[in-house]
C-alpha cells in the first residue's frame, strides 16, 4: 500500500511539468497584448510597456520565458502576476475561500444526494422517488447561472435569509451556504440519481437476499451491505467533482462575488497574465491528481476485492 | 499683457457653481462610514503610474494636485496652487500655499512637485502617466525608454514654495491640465522605495491611506492635518473591491455598499435600475467618453471626397442604436468634443450628423458614390461588436453601401495595423479625456504628429489655429480658437462622431450629497452619510 502511494506520487511529476508547460504555451500563445488595458481608453507609452516587457521576459522566446519562470518555480517561487502581486500568496488566499466553498458543496451535495437517491431507490415508483425524479430533472436543465441569481434574489434580496454577497476576503461559513447550495445542486442531482439506481440494482442482488434470509435488520442491511457496494461510483464521481468545484465555479463565484480561484483563473487568461494562470492551474492539477489517488485508495476501503497492489 | 491666471477662473466658478465646497467643510452631519463599490487597481498606487479607473478612484480621494475640478462644472479650482501665473503662456510661475501637509506629517514644498514630475516623465521609470508631461521642455530627452537624462529643463525650484515650469510651445490651458492625479506631489519617502510605497501610498489629500487587502479591499479614513478646501465628509471611505459589475450591484441592493460607480448593464434594460432604487438614489450624467469612427483616405482612395464621408455619417441612425444597443445609456453626438469640457460648442457637426437618408443618397451620388464592401473594424476584446454591426446595418439600409463589421483580436492590434497603413474603410476609435479641456479632443487626435493621430490628418490651417489658441492671451480666446480649430475638422470629416458616454451611478439609502465628477466617477469625498 505505502509503495502503492509512492510510485502514484512519483508519476505526478512529469504529468505536473508537462501539463504546466501546455498551460503556458496555450497562454502566451494566444493573441493579444498584455498591457493592453492597463492604461485605460488610449495605449500606454512606450517607456511603460517596454519596462512592463522586460519584467516578464515577454521580448524573450517562449521556452526561455519557460526556463526562466520554471527556475523560479524550482527554487518555490511562484513568481509574480501582472500586477505585482506573489501569485503563490494570491492563490493560498483565494484557494481557502474557493476550497470552503468547494468542500461545503461537496458535504450538501453529499449528505443529500445520497440520502434522497437511497429513499428513491429503497420505494422506486413511490412518492419520494417520483419527487426525485422530477426534482433533479428540474435542477438538471436549468442553467446554473439562472439557479444563481434565482436564489440570490429571492433567498437574498428579498426575503433576506441569507446574504445575498459573498465578497470580501474572507467571507463568513454562514455567507457561503447560498453559493454552496447552488453550486452542488447539479452534482446533487446526479448523485442522487446515480444512488438510485445503484441502490435499487443492488437491493435485488443475491447478497442482500442472503442478508435476509440470515433474518438480518433492515436497517443493517441497507446501511451496510447494500450502501457501501453502491458508494463506489458515486465516490468516483465526487472525487472528480472536487476538482471540478475547485476550478470551475467561475460562474457561481461570480454571481456572488467571491473572490476565489474560478475567476483568479478567468480573468488570467483575460489579461494573458501567464504566471496567474500556471500557478492556479498547476495547483488544480494537483488537486485532481491527489483526489484521484484518494478515490482509488478508498475504492478498497469500501469494498476489500478491489486492491491497489 | 495679460496674465492667464487660473485664480480668476476658479473665482468665476465659485461665484457660479454655488456653496457644494463650503458645505464640504463645515458639514456639521459630517462623520460615518462609506462603502463604496471597487476593483483591482492595475498597479501600485502610485499617481504617476495609474491611469485607469481601479487605481485612480482611490488616488481621487489620497491625492491633492494644484488644481482641483468642480464636480458640478468641470472648472478648476486653485487646490495646492495658491496661483499660477504666466505672461507668455509659456513660462508658468507657480506659487503653492503654505502648510500644507502630506500624511507623513512632512510639508508639501515645490520640490515634491518637481521631483515627482522628473520622476514619472523619466523613461526608465515606465510611469503610465509619463506622456503628461510632454509640454513641457526638455520632455524629448527624458522620455526616451533608454533616457540617461532624469530632469526636465522646463522645471526649476524657485524657493520652498514657488517653481517654474517651462513648455516648448505656448500651452494656454496649461494651468487646466494640472488636476490631473499625474501632477500630484510625492513626498521625500516616495523616492526612497516607490515599489514599498506604491503599497502603502502617502499623499497630501483629504484622505489618508489606512489598508489594503487585495482582492478585498481598500480602506482610508479622513486626514486630521488637512488643510484645503475640498475635505471630505465621511470619516472612512472602504473600496470594496469586485470583480464582477453585477455582483457590485447586488451588493448596492443588498445595502452592503452606498455607492457604484457604474450601473451593470444588465440592469440598464428598460431601466430596471430605476425601479430597483427609486427616486434620488441615481444619477446620470454625461461624461467625457467620446465614440467616433475614423478613417485614413490617404489609405482608401475610396473615401477621399468629402461628401461620401458626410453621406456615411448621414446615414447612421444615432438615436436608435442608442436605444436598441445601449438602453440609451450614451447620447448622440453632434460634434468631436464633449459637452462636459471647457470650451464645448454645441452642434458643430450640424445636419451631418443628423440621420437623413435622402440627403445622404443625395451626397453619396454627388461624391462619386462608393464601389464594393465598406469595412469597419474593430477590436474584439472590447465589447463593441453589436454596435459596429448596427451602424454598418443603418448604412447598408439607407444608402446601400455593403457595409461589413469586421472584428480584430485587440485594440493594440489595430492600433499597430493603423500604424502600417493597412487599415482601409472605417475603424472604430474612442476617447476620454485626460483634463476637461477642449483642446484635450483635438491636439492628440488630429496634431499632424499626434500620438493619436491614427487618419493621416495633417492640415495646416488646423495646426496654426491650434498653436494660436495655445498662445491666446484669455481662456475665452483660446477656446474660441479652438473651436475654430473643430470647425475645421467639421469641414474635412476625417472622423465620424457617433455618441458622448452617460455615467450612471446608482447609491444607498444611507447617504447624501453624490454627484459625479467631469470624469465620470461619483465625488466621494463629497459625499455625506445620512
Amino acid at each position: 500500500m505505502g509503495k502503492y502511494i509512492v510510485r502514484r506520487l512519483l508519476q505526478m511529476i512529469p504529468v505536473v511539468i508537462l501539463s504546466t508547460f501546455l498551460i503556458y504555451a496555450m497562454v502566451f500563445a494566444m493573441p493579444g497584448d498584455p498591457t493592453a488595458g492597463k492604461c485605460g481608453e488610449r495605449p500606454c507609452p512606450a517607456a511603460y510597456i517596454e519596462k512592463f516587457n522586460a519584467k516578464y521576459h515577454l521580448d524573450e522566446p517562449l521556452p526561455v520565458q519557460y526556463g526562466y519562470y520554471a527556475k523560479n518555480v524550482i527554487q518555490g517561487d511562484l513568481g509574480e502576476n501582472q500586477y505585482g502581486r506573489p501569485v503563490a500568496e494570491e492563490l493560498s488566499e483565494r484557494f481557502t475561500v474557493t476550497a470552503k466553498l468547494a468542500v461545503m458543496a461537496l458535504i450538501f451535495e453529499g449528505v443529500i444526494g445520497i440520502l434522497a437517491g437511497v429513499l428513491a431507490g429503497l420505494r422506486k415508483g413511490g412518492f419520494i422517488d417520483n419527487l426525485v425524479l422530477i426534482s433533479t430533472l428540474f435542477v438538471i436543465s436549468v442553467p446554473i447561472f439562472v439557479t444563481g441569481f434565482a436564489a440570490q434574489y429571492f433567498l437574498g434580496l428579498k426575503w433576506e435569509i441569507f446574504p445575498a454577497l459573498a465578497s470580501g476576503k474572507d467571507p463568513s461559513l454562514f455567507a457561503l451556504i447560498l453559493p454552496a447550495m447552488v453550486l452542488g445542486s447539479t452534482s446533487l442531482a446526479y448523485i442522487a440519481r446515480l444512488m438510485r439506481s445503484n441502490i435499487s440494482d443492488n437491493i435485488k442482488s443475491d447478497y442482500v437476499r442472503t442478508a435476509k434470509a440470515k433474518g438480518l435488520k433492515k436497517g443493517r442491511i441497507v446501511g451496510v451491505h447494500t450502501l457501501r457496494n453502491s458508494l463506489i461510483p458515486v465516490v468516483t464521481f465526487m472525487g472528480y467533482d472536487f476538482g471540478a468545484l475547485l476550478g470551475g465555479a467561475i460562474v457561481t463565484e461570480g454571481i456572488f462575488g467571491i473572490n476565489g480561484v474560478g475567476g483568479y483563473i478567468f480573468t488570467g487568461i483575460r489579461n494573458r497574465d501567464g504566471i496567474a494562470v500556471v500557478g492556479a492551474v498547476t495547483a488544480l492539477v494537483i488537486v485532481y491528481l491527489l483526489m484521484n489517488l484518494l478515490v482509488d485508495l478508498l475504492y478498497g476501503a469500501l469494498d476489500p476485492r478491489i486492491s491497489n497492489d | 499683457m495679460a496674465i492667464a491666471s487660473i485664480s480668476a477662473v476658479a473665482l468665476f466658478a465659485t461665484a457660479c457653481g454655488g456653496s457644494s465646497d463650503s458645505d464640504s467643510t463645515s458639514g456639521g452631519t459630517a462623520g460615518g462610514e462609506i462603502i463604496s463599490g471597487g476593483c483591482n487597481p492595475e498597479n501600485p498606487l502610485v499617481a504617476g503610474n495609474t491611469a485607469e479607473t481601479c487605481g485612480g478612484d482611490v488616488l481621487d480621494v489620497l491625492t491633492a494636485k494644484l488644481i482641483h475640478y468642480n464636480p458640478e462644472t468641470a472648472e478648476p479650482e486653485n487646490d495646492i496652487a495658491e496661483s499660477i501665473e504666466t505672461k507668455d503662456n509659456q513660462t508658468f510661475t507657480v506659487k503653492i500655499k503654505k502648510g500644507y501637509k502630506f500624511h507623513d506629517g512632512t510639508e508639501v514644498l515645490a520640490k515634491n512637485f518637481v521631483d515627482a514630475w522628473n520622476y514619472t516623465a523619466f523613461g526608465p521609470n515606465g510611469q503610465q502617466g509619463g506622456y503628461f508631461f510632454e509640454p513641457v521642455e526638455g520632455f524629448k530627452e527624458v522620455s526616451d525608454p533608454k533616457s540617461k537624462v532624469k530632469e526636465l529643463t522646463g522645471l526649476k525650484v524657485v524657493d520652498d514654495l514657488t517653481f517654474t515650469i517651462k513648455t516648448t510651445t505656448p500651452v494656454s490651458n496649461l494651468p487646466l491640465r494640472l488636476g490631473y492625479t499625474a501632477f500630484a506631489p510625492q513626498p521625500d519617502s516616495f523616492f526612497d522605495d516607490p515599489e514599498a510605497f506604491g503599497k502603502k501610498p502617502v499623499a497630501a489629500g483629504p484622505y489618508k491611506f489606512d489598508s489594503w487587502e487585495e482582492n478585498s479591499a481598500i480602506a482610508v479614513s479622513k486626514f486630521d492635518d488637512y488643510s484645503g478646501d475640498f475635505g471630505g465628509n465621511a470619516d472612512k471611505i472602504t473600496f470594496q473591491i469586485f470583480q464582477d459589475a453585477d455582483a457590485e450591484y447586488t451588493a448596492l441592493l443588498a445595502g452592503e455598499i452606498d455607492v457604484v460607480r457604474q450601473i451593470p448593464p444588465s440592469a440598464l434594460i428598460d431601466n430596471k435600475f430605476q425601479t430597483d432604487l427609486g427616486d434620488g438614489r441615481y444619477l446620470e450624467k454625461e461624461n467625457s467618453t467620446f465614440q467616433f469612427v475614423g478613417m485614413n483616405y490617404n489609405v482608401d482612395p475610396k473615401l477621399k471626397n468629402v461628401k461620401v464621408r458626410q453621406a456615411i455619417s448621414m446615414a447612421i441612425d444615432r438615436p436608435t442604436i442608442v436605444k436598441q444597443i445601449f438602453n440609451d445609456a450614451y447620447t448622440p453626438a453632434t460634434g468631436w468634443v464633449s459637452p462636459v469640457v471647457d470650451g464645448y460648442k454645441a452642434g458643430a457637426c450640424g445636419e451631418y450628423c443628423e440621420f437623413n437618408p435622402e440627403k445622404a443618397k443625395q451626397l453619396l451620388g454627388e461624391g462619386g458614390g462608393y464601389d464594393g464592401k465598406l469595412t469597419l473594424s474593430y477590436n474584439g476584446d472590447g465589447g463593441h461588436k453589436e454596435w459596429t454591426q448596427a451602424v454598418c446595418n443603418s448604412v447598408k439600409k439607407s444608402i446601400g453601401i455593403d457595409c461589413v463589421a469586421t472584428p480584430s483580436v485587440d485594440f493594440k492590434t489595430i492600433l499597430t495595423k493603423l500604424g502600417k497603413d493597412e487599415v482601409k474603410g472605417l475603424f472604430r476609435m474612442g476617447w476620454v479625456m485626460d483634463y476637461p479641456s477642449i483642446e484635450n479632443y483635438l491636439s492628440p487626435i488630429y496634431g499632424a504628429t499626434a500620438s493619436s493621430n491614427y487618419y493621416g490628418y495633417d492640415n495646416a490651417e488646423f495646426q496654426k489655429t491650434m498653436s494660436e489658441a495655445g498662445a491666446a492671451e484669455t481662456p475665452e480666446e483660446a477656446n474660441k480658437l479652438y473651436q475654430q480649430a473643430e470647425g475645421l475638422i467639421a469641414k474635412e470629416f476625417t472622423t465620424i462622431p457617433l455618441w458622448y458616454g452617460k455615467t450612471i451611478i446608482g447609491w444607498s439609502d444611507k447617504v447624501t450629497e453624490v454627484k459625479a465628477t467631469p470624469f465620470g466617477s461619483p465625488d466621494l469625498a463629497a459625499m455625506k452619510v445620512k
